[in-house]
């Protein structure tokens, strides 16, 4: 009898195979405890390590608010847009879950090489555990951020209960973004060096510390076309619910919604198609 | 066909081997040593070198046996190891399995930072067990580890011996069907080891398949009845363990 009859006959099965997809999302929601424990033990070992710990969490963006305040509060004298210190405030502290959430994903399989080779788990939980630990840093700035801008004259009311659905469009976008760059970082190491490059050129194209609103007034179809920009899309609505000077543009609603889904589905299916490709040198 | 999978005196089989080849293909790099190695400037400093790792590898591991893996440095063991759990790929060739077999790795989802206590919780998770398993275990692990007064300090404190242990605590705190031990009994000091080879004999009691991958002929000797020997990448042989390692001792 040959070893595939013997195999069949004794009901084993072929070991390495992909499990199909439905198969493989279900198993990811039944490792979410192994996720979650993971962010939480991950944020927990961060903070004993430096002497500062949690403090870290918010200091980082405030330091960043600070310096890009100093630098392009001078540059743009003239043109900075209106309410400039919670504007800049909003745009990076919200720049930083998204380019943590990047760059974290892009490592999330790549640096935990020694973890994928010695246990099988569902290769999706670790990207997801990345962007859940920075979800978690990112309340202790959001609400340094309600602080900040009540400082300058924010006042809260109702409508900030929209930062619920914003965040939770914004997580999701990130996710789906953090899987693209786990698996595009396994085909092509030297990626993971070119990722800080493109987390900064969408940081100064996504209007951090100008209203790319009023620079592209004079190209409309410019305008247009931008009005597509997921985290431009992110800011806009933050700064609408927070700020006088700015309203809510109600159309980057859905737009923002599309991008959520579109790369949440898009990242999931494209990182699952090489489950069996993580961890392997050859 | 319905005579052999009846034999009363062999278990179900529950891994299966089929001719397996697992060639690694890396780059070489750095310049060779001897000048006259040396092929042109183009091809200087890297060239892809193919690792034929392993060469047609079969056998069939059945329920209730405990397998030693032997053979010199760089034989293949590791990797055939790694294939049978699916983690390093077959080129050729088939592994065929029950329930997936897990290899005794559950020290790389454990973070040094952390203390012992979080890490057996954070590695039962990692090895697919419940919060609620692991909570209902966790005395018993402590104990077995025999590390309480350390368990409340962070794993980068202890020493190499004290992680083995804990490693090794966590890991077969799972109930296995089929488990795998590379190497992780060496570390451990003489009481532990004994510990822990009594232990892979309980899982095997309780009709689970372990595999043993060691150099120390009298850990094989005290924990398996079946030995396999693989020299560079081929199945050297493989039966009743006295006679395997009579044979590999007289080899070198
Ligand atoms: N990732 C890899 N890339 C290239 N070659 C590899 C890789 N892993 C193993 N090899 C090669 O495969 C061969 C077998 O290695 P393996 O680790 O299986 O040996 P082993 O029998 O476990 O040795 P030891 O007794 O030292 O643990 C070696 O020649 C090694 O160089
Ligand atoms: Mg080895």
């Amino acid at each position: 009898m040959s070893m595939s009859e013997l195999a069949a006959a004794n009901s084993l099965e072929r070991v390495g195979a992909r499990p199909s997809f439905t198969d493989y999302v279900t198993e990811v929601w039944r490792r979410r405890d192994f996720t979650y424990s993971l962010a939480k033990y991950r944020i927990q070992s961060e903070n004993e390590r430096n002497r500062l710990g949690m403090l870290w969490v918010v200091l980082r963006p405030i330091l960043s608010a600070m310096v890009y305040g100093l630098v392009f509060g001078l540059i743009l004298a003239g043109m900075r847009p209106a309410n400039f210190v919670p504007f800049l405030i909003i745009g990076v502290f919200f720049l930083e879950f998204f380019n943590t959430s990047m760059n974290g994903g892009a490592k999330s399989i790549i640096s935990n090489t020694a973890l994928v080779q010695s246990l099988p788990f569902p290769r999706m939980v670790l990207p997801i555990a990345t962007v859940l630990q920075n979800l978690l840093n990112f309340m202790p700035t959001l609400l340094l951020m309600f602080v900040l801008t009540m400082l300058w004259g924010a006042r809260p009311n109702l409508s900030w209960f929209l930062f619920i659905p914003l965040i939770a469009l914004f997580y999701l976008f990130n996710q789906g973004v953090a899987l693209i760059f786990a698996r595009l970082t396994v085909h092509v190491r030297d990626l993971s060096q070119f990722v800080p490059f493109i987390s900064r050129l969408i940081f100064y194209t996504s209007g951090v510390f100008f209203d790319p609103r009023t620079v592209l007034e004079p190209y409309p179809t410019l305008q247009a076309v931008y009005a597509w920009h997921p985290l431009n899309e992110v800011l806009a609505i933050a700064r609408g619910i927070l700020l006088d000077e700015y309203s809510i543009p109600w159309d980057y609603w859905w737009k923002l919604a599309i991008w959520a889904v579109v790369i949440l589905v898009v990242g999931t299916v494209f990182f699952w198609k090489a489950e069996e490709r993580y961890g392997r040198e050859n | 066909m319905a005579e052999r999978t009846e034999k009363p005196a062999e278990g179900r089989p529950v891994v299966a081997c089929d001719d397996v080849h697992v060639e690694f293909r890396t780059l070489a790099t750095g310049k060779p040593i001897k000048p006259s190695m040396s092929s042109g400037l183009l091809q200087r400093g890297r060239s892809l070198r193919t690792v034929h790792a392993l060469k047609g590898v079969t056998f069939v591991a059945r329920a209730n046996e405990s397998i030693g893996i032997i053979g010199t440095n760089g034989s293949g063991k590791s990797t055939l190891m790694r294939t049978i759990t699916g983690l390093t790929p077959a080129t050729r060739g088939a592994v065929y399995a029950k329930s997936r077999p897990n290899l005794l790795g559950v020290g790389a989802a454990l973070i040094p930072d952390l203390s012992g206590g979080n890490n057996i919780i954070l590695g039962g998770l990692a090895m697919g067990m419940e919060r609620s398993e692991i909570e209902a275990q966790y005395d018993e692990i402590v104990e077995f580890t025999g590390l309480e007064d350390f368990i409340d300090m962070p794993m980068r404190t202890y020493s190499s011996g004290m992680s083995a242990r804990l490693k090794f605590a966590i890991a077969t705190a799972k109930e296995h069907e089929i488990l795998i031990v590379d190497e992780a009994l060496s570390v451990g000091d003489r009481d532990f080891q004994k510990k822990s080879e009594k232990r892979i004999r309980d899982i095997r009691e309780r009709a689970g398949t372990v595999f043993l991958v060691s150099h120390s002929m009298r850990s094989i000797r005290d924990t398996c009845n079946r030995t396999i020997w693989i020299e560079k990448g081929e199945l050297r042989a493989d039966g009743d363990t006295d006679a395997v390692v009579k044979e590999y001792e007289q080899h070198r």
